[in-house]
């Protein structure tokens, strides 16, 4: 039962983790229709400004929780502004050309960042400085639950909490909503559609840059390359849960995290990722417009 | 121009602040240490500023280009050099003609290790011409083609060590094993959407390299098959040079074998269905176009050449292990696709010896290669997105049928 316990614990962390990314996939997906296959990249480079912070400020002998919320703060503005500067250069010039263009750039930019991380920084794994301190509370439970899962847990709820909060009662929110109804009548009655965009892939690399810093403090290492994975199996959640659908990213992502973790206990942690791509299809090809997604008719 | 350096400097001010914690603080949380590349700092400011002026400059000239277009304009010198040669019979004919002495007296100049690197990039050439087929005319984007290659590879692997069998006849072997794959992994995806269909492939991709990596028994995991040998010419014993010099004549004789087969394909009913299907889906199947098959069609074809030279790869590599067939491999072949132009052969040729060439003879620059390929395919997409030389489309002008080849 405890190891029951165990795997549903680490399924719900792991699926808070992407759910975080998935996010960010499923809302420009909403907006733009364009996989932003870069948005693994913005997350890993969230976790790595989160690092180099964290570790010269270590280095520089100071020390406690503040260093933690410090770097989470620098690599949230720092990833924002990355998502930023992405979507000016890779994809604003792209709006209305073929489909297949803009995904190409996505995944120029992402080979592109990942290579700019590792030829800036280093090709092996750095390991990431303790910041979430153990907590006394979770003595008693610490073999089913640690504390950096219990802060993963909680720290993702908040942003989700935060995120419905935004998109459904600011004034952003509903630009940005109707932004995704129709871009066109949007425009009509005065919403600036380009801000709209950009703030999209604002919002969806600070989640993504949270999401890097939690899981650079609880998995403990980190390297150039963990965006990709961590961002195609995100994109397997936003599709899972019916892409374009921001409720809908967070229950795939837990639903995918929960089964992995399941998956790796019990049956082989050898095939986790081909598991994931395996649910990725089947949803495909079964129902492609996810758990919470409806069908779209395409029109002529 | 006042304006122009304001905004440039700005911009390089940007990028210096963007830059600024991964290019010029080094901190090793291993050791302990910090570095401090302050000179970074003055680089990125400087390539930042002269970027962006480089960057308005070709967008502006981009929108007059676009501009021209819209009006119904054309420019008639805006052919490009390239198009323009490849029109003229004059002097496409004598090219031709020294391309092929030229290929053909390349090993007798050379020595080995050239020919050996040549023997690569003629490889990469038909992986490009393969995947031209299925993303360049039949518009699907693969992100997982390299599996189809190590379909090829380990089919010739596992024919040689488990039955003993030569390199001929595992190599149309291979090429049915990557043609059957694209089929069975075509046929239930093809019904996505193009974006959908990218990530799809990009899984399968992964899941191949990872099984091959577990499955000891057959394909012996991590450490690869080793000893494969090389192709074989009526069992005659070869030296490694007489081995390597055949194999690149072999390379070539598939090169021109796959040119002259997506050539005549480009022009034929299912060439022009799969165009018809990239350019509007749903136009083309109203047209009565089967689009199942005619995708799945792409697909396979696509999959057969890159199982095909997967024999090839595994013979003149004699060894193959999982780390030759990862994403760097697809979307390496996919840059190729891009940088060429979707649909063009000639660039894709070209595309590929320079994108294959180019980090084996400048050392310096292969370090910075997957950089340069992925700034390559956004900024091909933004200012060329059809190709360095662009695929030249037949047109129909009143009566009789113009085509770039119609003298070739």
């Amino acid at each position: 039962m405890d190891y029951f316990l165990e795997l549903s614990c680490s399924g719900l962390v792991r699926g808070s983790i992407y759910a975080l990314i998935a996010l960010g996939y499923t809302m420009v997906y909403g907006i733009i229709q364009l996989i932003n296959f870069a948005h693994g990249e913005v997350y890993m480079i969230g976790a790595f400004i989160a690092l180099i912070v964290s570790g010269v400020l270590t280095i520089y002998g100071f020390s406690g929780f503040a260093i933690l919320i410090l770097a989470a703060v620098i690599a949230v503005i720092y990833a924002a502004a990355y998502g930023y500067t992405l979507e000016k250069i890779a994809y604003r010039p792209l709006r209305n050309a073929p489909r297949l263009s803009p995904l190409i750039s996505a995944i120029g930019m992402s080979l592109f960042l990942q290579n700019y991380v590792l030829l800036a920084q280093t090709p092996d794994f750095l390991p990431f400085p303790a910041l979430i301190p153990d907590f006394d509370f979770m003595e008693p439970i610490a073999h089913i639950m640690g504390s950096s899962e219990l802060v993963i847990l909680v720290t993702s709820a908040i942003t989700m909490v935060a995120l419905t909060v935004l998109i459904k009662y600011t004034r952003i929110g509903k630009a940005m909503r109707a932004t995704q109804q129709d871009m066109t009548m949007a425009r009509l009655v005065g919403v600036n559609v380009d801000n709209v965009i950009s703030m999209t892939f604002i919002i969806g690399s600070v989640l993504a840059a949270i999401g890097g810093v939690l899981v650079g403090s609880y998995i403990g290492q980190i390297n150039f390359y963990i965006g990709f994975m961590a961002g195609v199996k995100a994109f397997t959640a936003a599709v899972l849960g019916g892409i374009g659908n921001i409720p809908g990213a967070a229950l795939g992502a837990l639903v995918l995290g929960l089964a992995e973790s399941y998956a790796a206990g019990y049956v082989s942690s050898a095939y986790e990722d081909v598991f994931a791509f395996g649910v990725l299809v089947l949803i495909l090809i079964l129902r492609p417009a996810g758990l919470l997604g409806k069908a779209v008719k395409q029109k002529v | 121009m006042a304006e122009n350096f304001k905004r440039s400097l700005l911009v390089a001010l940007w990028f210096v602040f963007l830059t600024f914690p991964l290019m010029v603080v080094k901190v090793n949380t291993l050791k302990n240490i910090v570095e401090w590349r302050w000179m970074n700092m003055l680089w990125v400011a400087i390539g930042a500023f002269f970027l962006s002026i480089l960057w308005r400059w070709a967008m502006e000239r981009q929108q007059l280009k676009s501009k021209a277009a819209e009006s119904g304009e054309e420019d008639p010198n805006n052919f490009g050099l390239g198009k323009r040669l490849l029109e003229d019979p004059k002097v496409f004919k004598p090219v031709l003609a020294v391309l092929a002495m030229a290929t053909l007296v390349f090993p007798m100049v050379v020595d080995i290790y050239q020919t050996n690197i040549m023997v690569l990039a003629l490889i990469f050439v038909v992986l490009g011409l393969g995947l031209n087929i299925t993303v360049g005319l039949a518009g699907l984007l693969d992100l997982g083609y390299v599996a189809f290659f190590a379909v090829g590879a380990y089919t010739y692997g596992i024919l040689n060590s488990f039955w003993g069998i030569g390199f001929w006849i595992s190599l149309p072997i291979g090429g049915l094993m990557g043609a059957l794959f694209g089929i069975a992994l075509g046929f239930p995806i093809l019904r996505l959407r193009g974006d959908y269909l990218a990530i799809v492939t990009l899984g399968f991709g992964s899941i191949a390299k990872i099984v091959i990596e577990n499955w000891e028994e057959v394909f012996n995991g991590a450490k690869g098959i080793a000893g494969i040998p090389r192709p074989g010419f009526f069992g005659m014993d070869m030296s490694i040079e007489a081995a390597t010099t055949y194999t690149y004549y072999l390379m070539i004789l598939m090169v021109v074998f796959t040119i002259f087969i997506t050539n005549r394909l480009k022009d034929s009913r299912i060439g022009r269905a799969w165009m018809a299907l990239r350019e509007d889906e749903i136009a083309c199947v109203a047209m009565g176009v089967d689009m199942a098959r005619t995708k799945l069609g792409a697909y396979a074809l696509g999959a057969f050449w890159a199982g095909l030279v997967g024999v090839i790869f595994a013979a003149r590599n004699t060894y193959i292990n999982p780390n030759s067939f990862t994403f760097m491999e697809s979307a390496l072949v996919l840059s190729i696709v891009v940088l060429g132009g979707m649909g063009s052969i000639v660039g894709v040729i070209i595309a590929a010896l320079v994108l294959i060439l180019m980090p084996e003879y400048l050392r310096a620059f292969s370090e910075y290669r997957m950089l340069m390929f992925g700034a390559v395919m956004v900024l091909m997409m933004i200012f060329r997105p059809e190709g360095l030389i662009a695929n030249v489309r037949r047109k129909y002008t009143g009566g009789k049928v113009v085509t770039e080849d119609a003298n070739a």
